[in-house]
């Protein structure tokens, strides 16, 4: 995973809230069985509307996305995070992300940062007002600035470190595989097993 | 101070504790299927890992598979290859696998609980957000990206932050013709889609523990619905008399042990949740969804509601959307809403008890003629089972098609998808724009309301007939 220190882009203004991973990756391209190539299905139905928001000339390039309440709600499907990170985008800010998606974003090494919904409609008042508006999210920092304004966001130390070392989540864990062999030696004899198969 | 059932469960998992990094979690279950699992493989392979513990997970092909002609090579190419990646991936690396054809081939959710390896107090995972279904037996049961999927293949643990406790309290009885399914849609509908973002719910009250396994299967399963990535309800008699002579139930002096420990899973009286909502059973109604996320719900006999009433903008302007991208007018009965199909089926709704239930209705009767109905079951077993018990040729005389087991119409994987503004009442648990194919709108309902709805044509309970 590519280490994330901060990132300096300009923005793409989703006003919409509820945005579930259906929306962002549809089923019809999850049938890949690699991590590429899911770019061209970002926002598969809402892109056939020239009107919709990617669509528009003056946003293209942007690498932080700007979205809703609720972003990412719905199938745990992590092809909606490749699919975002294969589109170029680096950053997504919302005031609410959901579980599941925010899990696989910090796995993935899409920085995820929740700031207020008056931020966020800050932001997007900004953007689309002049939409070369450049914002950093400092992850070292702890801050996303953009003119002369500077908004602290939260975010657990243990999951900064690892985005900001680009370290591999299941590498961490084989560091300490001798506590998985030691629980695993108390487990009950009673859990069940897949195999033999028994039917 | 006591424990909530989730935090028990939790603390009985833990592998590793240590100040500032989440709880490494042990994972008893991991299920897979073919669509978020071959990027995993693919990981293991370039770091040369394992699978730590093969007898610790199980396949199946559920989500991209057809529900007709199963006989014949899977027509297109692109879920052929996906199938096919999974049948090799797990012919490499040892694990056991339900393919498509075979009798324990069926939906993921369906298949764990009625192979008995779906147990209180394990922890269950798998690539698919409905694994919140497993919690219907007091397990601690989640869904996961392709990235953890890869972690717990390696490790058979997940580093975890714990999450808050939300206690749903639903006390009273149902009236007939309300289901289980009614219960969580108005549950959703009441706490909102993120509502249960970061909790996990705890389903309790007399209402909750009435409910067959089957129907609490229904409620646990739409908990991610409400944003909660895993939902539970304390095993009791009900849930080990489902158990007792499924396949990987314990036999002997191991099911003995495992009742004893059992009974001990369920929420201390002096536990403190984080939240504790309550609902009345007696006042629900059968319940159906207008818009296009899962908390747009209201009781049938309700009107399209008017966005220029709702007060707060965010919900006003997802409201104005979800009526344009639904086609639907403010103001007009939900019952005067028609529908051209009807999908019975899903994790949510796809067991025998929901076929059950929606042939009751159908019996004698014809589906209106201007509606197509797809009966999905849930397994190839669920499947076998209505066979046995004539419900097949109930669907049929109805003038519905019978399919074979899988995801099918609820996410459109699969060639069972709507066309461009078709409407559909449909058992499933999500309503999002295009899920169920490009411009296609759907109805989240109960198996009876699909039923009834097919046969007026009109989003129907079966009092109306």
């Amino acid at each position: 995973m590519e280490k994330f220190i901060r990132h300096s882009g300009s923005v793409l203004p989703l006003r919409r809230s509820n945005v579930d991973t259906d929306q962002i990756i549809p089923a019809v391209y999850l049938k890949r069985v690699t991590k590429s190539g899911f770019e061209d299905g970002l926002f598969g139905a809402w892109r056939s509307d020239p009107e919709f928001v990617l669509n528009k000339p003056e946003f293209s390039g942007a690498t932080i996305l700007v979205a809703g309440v609720d972003f990412g709600t719905g199938s745990s499907r992590e092809h909606a995070v490749w699919a975002l990170q294969n589109y170029g985008f680096k950053v997504v800010l919302s005031s609410r992300f959901a579980d599941i998606f925010r899990g696989n974003s910090q796995k993935a090494g899409l920085l995820t940062v929740v700031l207020e919904q008056s931020e966020i409609e800050a932001i997007w008042s900004a953007v689309e007002s002049d939409p070369k508006v450049e914002i950093t999210v400092d992850l070292e920092a702890k801050n996303v600035r953009y003119g002369d304004k500077s908004l602290n966001f939260k975010i657990d130390d243990y999951t900064r470190w690892r985005l900001m070392e680009g370290l591999d989540d299941i590498g961490l864990t084989i560091k300490n595989i001798d506590s998985v062999d030691t629980f695993e030696k108390l487990r009950p004899t009673f859990k069940p097993k897949t195999l033999p198969a028994l039917s | 101070m006591g424990k909530t059932l989730a935090e028990k469960i939790w603390a009985d998992h833990i592998v590793r504790q240590h100040e500032g990094e989440p709880d490494l979690l042990y994972i008893d279950l991991h299920l897979i299927h073919e669509v978020t699992s071959p990027q995993a493989f693919d990981g293991l392979r370039l770091a040369n890992r394992r699978i730590r513990r093969p007898d610790l997970t199980i396949a199946t092909e559920d989500h991209n598979v057809p529900t007709l002609n199963i006989d014949k090579p899977i027509a297109d190419p692109v879920s052929k290859l996906q199938v096919d990646t999974l049948r090799n991936n797990c012919a490499e690396f040892g694990v056991r696998i339900h393919s498509l054809g075979d009798i324990e081939q069926g939906i993921v959710h369906v298949v764990g609980p009625q192979l008995g390896i779906t147990q209180p107090g394990m922890t269950i995972v798998c690539g698919d957000s409905h694994t919140s279904t497993h919690g219907a037996f007091g397990a601690l049961a989640f869904g996961i990206g392709t990235s953890e999927v890869e972690h717990v293949l390696a490790t058979q643990t997940l580093p975890l932050v714990r999450p808050k406790t939300m206690a749903i309290n639903v006390e009273g009885k149902l009236k007939p013709g309300v289901t289980s399914k009614d219960i969580i849609l108005a549950i959703i509908a009441k706490i909102g889609t993120g509502g249960g973002q970061g909790y996990v719910l705890e389903y309790r009250g007399s209402a909750i523990r009435e409910l067959s396994m089957e129907s609490r299967m229904t409620v646990c399963n739409m908990s991610i619905e409400a944003g909660a990535r895993a939902g539970l309800i304390a095993p009791d008699e009900t849930t080990f008399e489902y158990l007792k002579e499924k396949p990987h139930a314990p036999k002997g002096a191991d099911w003995d042990q495992a009742v004893a420990y059992w009974k001990t899973l369920q929420s201390d009286s002096d536990a403190k949740f984080d939240i504790e909502i309550s609902l009345n059973a007696d006042e629900l109604e059968p319940f159906v969804t207008w818009g296009t996320n899962p908390g747009q719900g209201l009781p049938l006999n309700s009107r399209v509601p008017n966005p220029a009433e709702i007060s707060d903008p965010e919900e006003r302007g997802a409201a104005e959307r979800a009526l344009t991208y639904m086609g639907l007018i403010a103001g007009t009965p939900l019952k005067e809403i028609k529908v051209d199909t009807i999908f019975l089926g899903s994790c949510t709704n796809g067991r025998i008890e929901d076929l059950r239930s929606a042939a009751q209705v159908l019996k004698g009767n014809k589906i209106s003629k201007e509606v197509r109905m797809l009966v999905v079951p849930g397994s190839a077993r669920v499947r076998l089972q209505a066979e046995s018990e004539g419900l097949d040729k109930v669907f049929l005389d109805a003038g519905a098609e019978w399919r074979t087991a899988g995801c099918s119409m609820c996410l459109g994987m699969n060639p069972d998808q709507l066309s461009v503004g078709e409407r559909a009442a449909s058992t499933s648990n999500r309503n999002f724009e295009g899920r169920q194919g490009k411009g296609g709108r759907t109805h989240l309902v109960s198996p009876l309301v699909a039923a009834a709805t097919a046969i007026r044509g009109t989003l129907s309970s079966p009092a109306d007939l």
